[in-house]
Formats: structure tokens, sequence, C-alpha cells
């Protein structure tokens, strides 16, 4: 059978890679330049029995889905930054009660409002940092809509084997962009679909009891197994709990189950890091321009790599110092004021020769901001 | 079956002041759950935050003690992807009309078939006595030591607005009515809100001179009446008990799979 190829937005690629990996409930809210998602979500679940609610806010679409991931649905919501502001509370919640969800974020230019319809990475933080307490995440991008289907694929997979949100977080460059998309044939990227306990019923079930593997089987609200599930801490039957011993066991194994994982969780793409004098690092749509810059400058000799990170967090520390190792100079690419920079210089050796290459005025970076800054630490001027 | 085969006793004793009303409005549920004949397995409790939303980890349901105000989104999506199963939503006044006023008008417009029990002591108990939308004019609480200005909500009128196809009221001196009104809440398919006012003898009752619980729950007895009696014909001060609204609309998930339906038929 020949592949199916689509010329579709980001966005779209995403939708396509959702129903792919088994999505069937999704709730959200209208929200630039995330809306197209939604949109069309609400055409496509219906067709195969899946669900689809818009929802009176952000708040209310991430508690809607984890709500029906209890229920023993793949679900997703897709929002923008101030959207995704509202949603850090539930994002907190579906960490602490161990909910598989997906939260796409297509970023937009901010704080606040911001520049709603021009693309940014300033998000990065937030998908980190973003919801109050200790806590661990998985936030993931791509830079091309091949990719991002297979990232979105990957993020349903890493929320069921961790039990646990995963944050996609694009750009509006890449969600409104169109590109070709070779649609994978079933089968073709595995599923991990959810991990059910076999305890049977009238035996004591202990939904918050880890096998020996980090991992918890889950039982399906309606299901034969009855407990309970809290954003306080809990103890194994999920009911709330105060004491010491046990509040340590839960932050623990809610930080180790993902940073202990980190290889596993850890996606990237490299180009031409072999014999790099210098290293770009970049994620998103900034990586297409970060490629094209290596690419051309290879022709005229410069010896230049790309190492394109598609998980950032939890940052893959020992890869980053590890490819970074021979580098002269370390640039980071990405259109903020700085967030992965930071986090890449505490990752390598010599962080005195990491160097940030930005752009923040919602335009999309380009090769020659980048040339500009590598000029610059070359010592050559702009 | 016994009440106690409908709690899980392993998390007893609650974490309720003496003389709450909130163990009555347990025990009055879990009497009209036993009447209707549920299965345990097919009622899901979804619960936000406050001393009321404590209830969800009492029973022997599968049970969602989610976030403040957001019990009804939560329970939503519960709903939409398992329209099968019984979803109740017991919530604190502050919980279902301050930070959650928003869920509770909007899930009443959808008129999506969860049962929401507003149990309205007119306090925010857990966090000390601070005034709740349902406090009301002169009320004390500890951030009204001035006595308060803001005027309260009627559940049952902004509900009836909202769009809810079944609403009621009672008190905890009821206690029987409030088993017969969350009976038919439970079974009437749609948005139905049951508001049971409860007392707190700790915070409401002791900031405003109200006495004792007993003295509370009797005070239910002489302020409220049943809709349309004579007693509220010659005081019209007194509050009434009964089914405000109860009529049949298209509920939502069922109006959802006529969505499906169609979808399909298009593909």
């Amino acid at each position: 059978m020949a592949k199916q190829i689509k010329f579709v937005q980001g966005n779209e690629a995403c939708v396509e890679a959702a129903i792919y990996a088994g999505l069937d409930f999704f709730a959200g809210y209208p929200i630039t330049p995330s809306t197209e998602i939604a949109e069309l979500l609400s055409q496509r679940l219906p067709r195969k029995g899946g669900k689809f609610i818009q929802m009176e806010d952000e708040i209310a679409s991430i508690c809607a889905i984890i709500g029906a991931s209890l229920t023993g649905h793949k679900v997703m919501t897709a929002t923008s930054g101030p959207g995704f502001s509202l949603m850090q509370e539930g994002l907190g919640y579906a960490i602490m009660a161990e909910i598989p969800c997906v939260i796409v974020n297509v970023q937009r230019g901010g704080p606040s409002t911001g520049l709603p319809t021009h693309g940014s990475q300033g998000d990065v933080y937030q998908a980190r940092w973003g919801t109050h307490g200790d806590h661990a995440i998985i936030a993931m991008t791509a830079s091309s809509h091949q990719d991002l289907f297979q990232i979105t694929v990957e993020a349903f997979n890493l929320a069921e084997t961790y039990r646990t949100p995963v944050i996609l977080l694009f750009d509006e460059g890449i969600g409104h962009m169109r590109e070709r998309l070779v649609l994978p044939e079933k089968g073709e990227i595995p599923l991990v679909e959810r991990l059910r306990t076999a305890v049977k019923g009238g035996v004591d079930f202990h939904p918050y009891l880890p096998r020996e593997d980090g991992r918890l089987p889950m039982a399906d609200f309606g299901g034969i197994h009855r407990y309970n599930v809290t954003g306080l801490y809990h103890d194994m039957w999920g009911f709330p709990s105060d004491s010491p011993p046990i509040v340590h066991g839960l932050i623990r194994h809610l930080v180790d189950k993902i940073h202990n994982n980190v290889n596993h969780i850890a996606r990237y793409k490299e180009y031409h890091l072999e014999d790099a004098d210098n290293i770009f690092i970049s994620y998103g749509s900034a990586a297409r321009s970060a490629l094209h810059v290596v690419k051309s400058q290879r022709k005229k000799g410069e010896r230049l790599g790309l190492l394109e990170l598609q998980t950032l967090w939890p940052f893959p520390y020992d890869l980053v110092r590890e490819k970074c190792a021979r580098a002269r100079f370390v640039l980071v690419v990405e259109m903020n004021m700085g967030q992965i920079v930071l986090e890449v210089k505490r990752a390598v050796e010599k962080p005195d020769r990491v160097v940030l290459a930005n752009r923040v005025d919602g335009v999309f970076i380009t090769d020659a901001d980048i040339r500009n800054t590598l000029r610059i630490i070359e010592g050559k001027g702009v | 079956m016994a009440v106690k085969d409908y709690i899980r006793e392993r998390f007893f004793p609650h974490m309720w002041c003496p003389g709450c009303g909130h163990g009555i409005v347990l025990n009055s549920m879990l009497r009209a759950i036993d009447a209707l004949g549920l299965s345990k397995n097919e009622i899901v409790m979804v619960s936000g935050i406050g001393c009321s939303s404590r209830i969800s980890g009492y029973v022997d349901f599968h049970s969602l003690h989610t976030l403040h105000g957001r019990a009804l989104a939560f329970a939503t999506g519960v709903k939409l992807s398992r329209p099968e199963l019984n979803v109740i939503v017991p919530m604190g006044d502050g919980d279902a009309l301050a930070i959650g006023g928003n869920h509770f008008i909007h899930a009443a417009r959808r008129n999506i078939d969860l049962t929401a029990v507003v149990m309205n002591n007119r306090i925010y108990g857990m966090t000390g006595g601070q005034y709740s939308p349902l406090s009301g004019q002169g009320i004390l609480a500890t951030t009204a030591p001035y006595s308060n200005i803001d005027s309260d909500f009627d559940v049952v009128d902004l509900a009836s607005a909202a769009g809810a196809t079944f609403v009621a009221r009672t008190t905890t001196y009821h206690a029987r009515q409030i088993t017969d009104l969350l009976k038919a809440a439970i079974l009437h398919e749609g948005f139905s809100v049951v508001e049971v006012m409860s007392q707190c003898p700790t915070y409401f009752g002791r900031k405003n001179r109200l006495g004792s619980a007993v003295d509370m729950v009797e005070r239910f007895k002489k302020i409220t009446t049943p809709i349309g009696s004579k007693a509220k014909r010659e005081h019209p001060e007194l509050i009434e008990r009964g089914i405000f609204v109860q009529k049949e609309t298209t509920e939502y998930c069922s109006a959802y799979d006529d969505v499906i339906e169609k979808a399909m038929k298009g593909n």
C-alpha cells in the first residue's frame, strides 16, 4: 500500500499523531495558536466513537481530561501561553495523582496575552516549574512535522509508561507552518497501552503501591476495584496522609520515576557533531534555522554541528556534557531570553564557553541572526 | 445492605468536628444509594476541596478528591467518557459557588447527568471561618469582623437560571428528605442540584451566636417550610424546601451520542 502523504499544518500533524496513538478523549478551550487542534479533533474524534468537549476554560479542560483518563481513556488537551498558565493547577494534580495525559502548548509570545499570533519558546521553564511544589515533568518538542508526529506518539507512550502528564512544547511557527507529512502505517511506531492491574476482584488493591520496577498498574474507574484518588499526599490506598515516611516516599517516587529514567526519556537528533569545533544546541522551530546555518557554513569549510533536543525535561545533562566535550564554543539557539542555555551551562564542563543566540521580537530566528552571534564569539564583529 | 457496607471503615474516624452537619448528609446519601440498589462499582464520587469534600474518601465507591472548585470539571470528564456511571459530586458552598462558580453554571447549562450536592454551611470551615458567597450580608466571619457586606447567591435560583433540570433544597434537620431528594436527583437524567443547608457549629455557629449544633439544626426547622406552604404565604421570609425544578430535556452525553452517529455517517 502506498504511504499516505499529507501537506499539513503542525497542529494537524499533532492531531494525526494523537489519533494514531489512540487518543479518544479531548477537552479544550479555543486559544491562538493552538485552536486548530481542537477544531480538527471535534471533527475526528466522534468519527471513531471518541469524545470531544469544549470546556468553559482551560482549568476545566485539564480537569476533564484527568477525569476521563481515570476511566481508562487516552486523553489530551491543547492550549497556548495564557491557557497553559491556567492549566498549572491541574497539571500538578495529574503529577501528584499519577494520571496519564498529554498537554500540548503551542507557544506564543509572552508574558500575559503577549503576542498571540507570533512564535516564541518562552514557556520552557514554565513547563518545568509552572506548577507549585517539587516535582518532575516530561516536556518534549520537535522541529519538523514528521518529528512532531513521532514525538506526539511517544508523548502518549511516556505518559502511560510513567503514569504522568507529558507536555508537548510546540510553537507558533511549527503549529501553523505547512509541510509534508508521511503518515506512518499502523504498527510502524509502537504504542504503549495502559498497564492495568492483574489483581482480581475482592482482593485488596493498592493503587499507589509501585511494583519493583517503579510502575503503577491502574484500574479503570467503573471497574471492579474502587479506590481513592487525591491531590493530597496519600498512602498506598490513595488515602490522604501526612505521615512523614509516606510523604517522603511519595515525593521521592514522583521525582525518581522520571529522573532515574532520563536516558530512556531523552530524544534528540544530532548533525555533524563528530568533528564539530562549535556546536549549536537548539530545539523546536529554532533548530531549523540552526540546521540551516550548519549546512551552509559546512559548505564553506566551517566545522559546525547541531544537537537538536527533543526532550527538554528531564534535561539530559549527561548527554549534553558528552556531546559538547570537545567543542570550542556551544551556541544555544532559542527564541526566548535564555532558558535552555542555563541548563546547558549547568551541564558542560566550561560554562563560560556557552553562548546564547536568540531572538525575542516575535520574528522567527533567521540564519543571519545565528551567524551574527557566531561572528561575535569568533571576534569577527557583525 | 447496612449503611456501613458503603463506607471505608479503614479511614474512620472522619475528620469532621463534633456537631458538623456533613455526617448527616453522608448518612442520608448512603441511604438513598442503598434504596436505589445501585452497585458500588457504578458510582463515582467526585469532590473538590474543603470539609465537605472529604466525604468522597469515606465512601466505598470510585472516589476522586480533586482541586478546590474543580469537582464538576473532573466529573464532566468522568461522565462523558463513561456515561453509564452514576457520578455524584458533593461540594461545599465556597467550593461550588465561589472558586467553582463558573464550572457550576456551565455544568448546569450543558445538562450533563451529574448529581451536584451543595453542602451549604455558609462558611469556609477548613480554613477557619471565612465568609463564603452563601454567607450573606450581616454575617460575622473571620474575614468579616465588622459584618459581611457581600450579598449571597440563592443556590436554587442560580442553578435554575443556569439550566439545571433538577433543583431541590432541604436541610440537615430533614434527613429523610435529603434521602428522598437525592434518590430523585440520582435517578434524574440531567444536571441535578440538591442544596442541603448544613450546620458548622465550630465557625459559623460560634461567630454568629447561633448556639449549639442541636440549636442550629433545630433552627433549620424554624426557618424553612415546604414549597408553596401556607406558612410561606404568611411568612415570606421562610426558606422553601422541596423540588423546585424537575424537567426532561436532552441530556448532554446522549446528545453527544447523536453527534457520534452523525459523524460516523459522514465518514
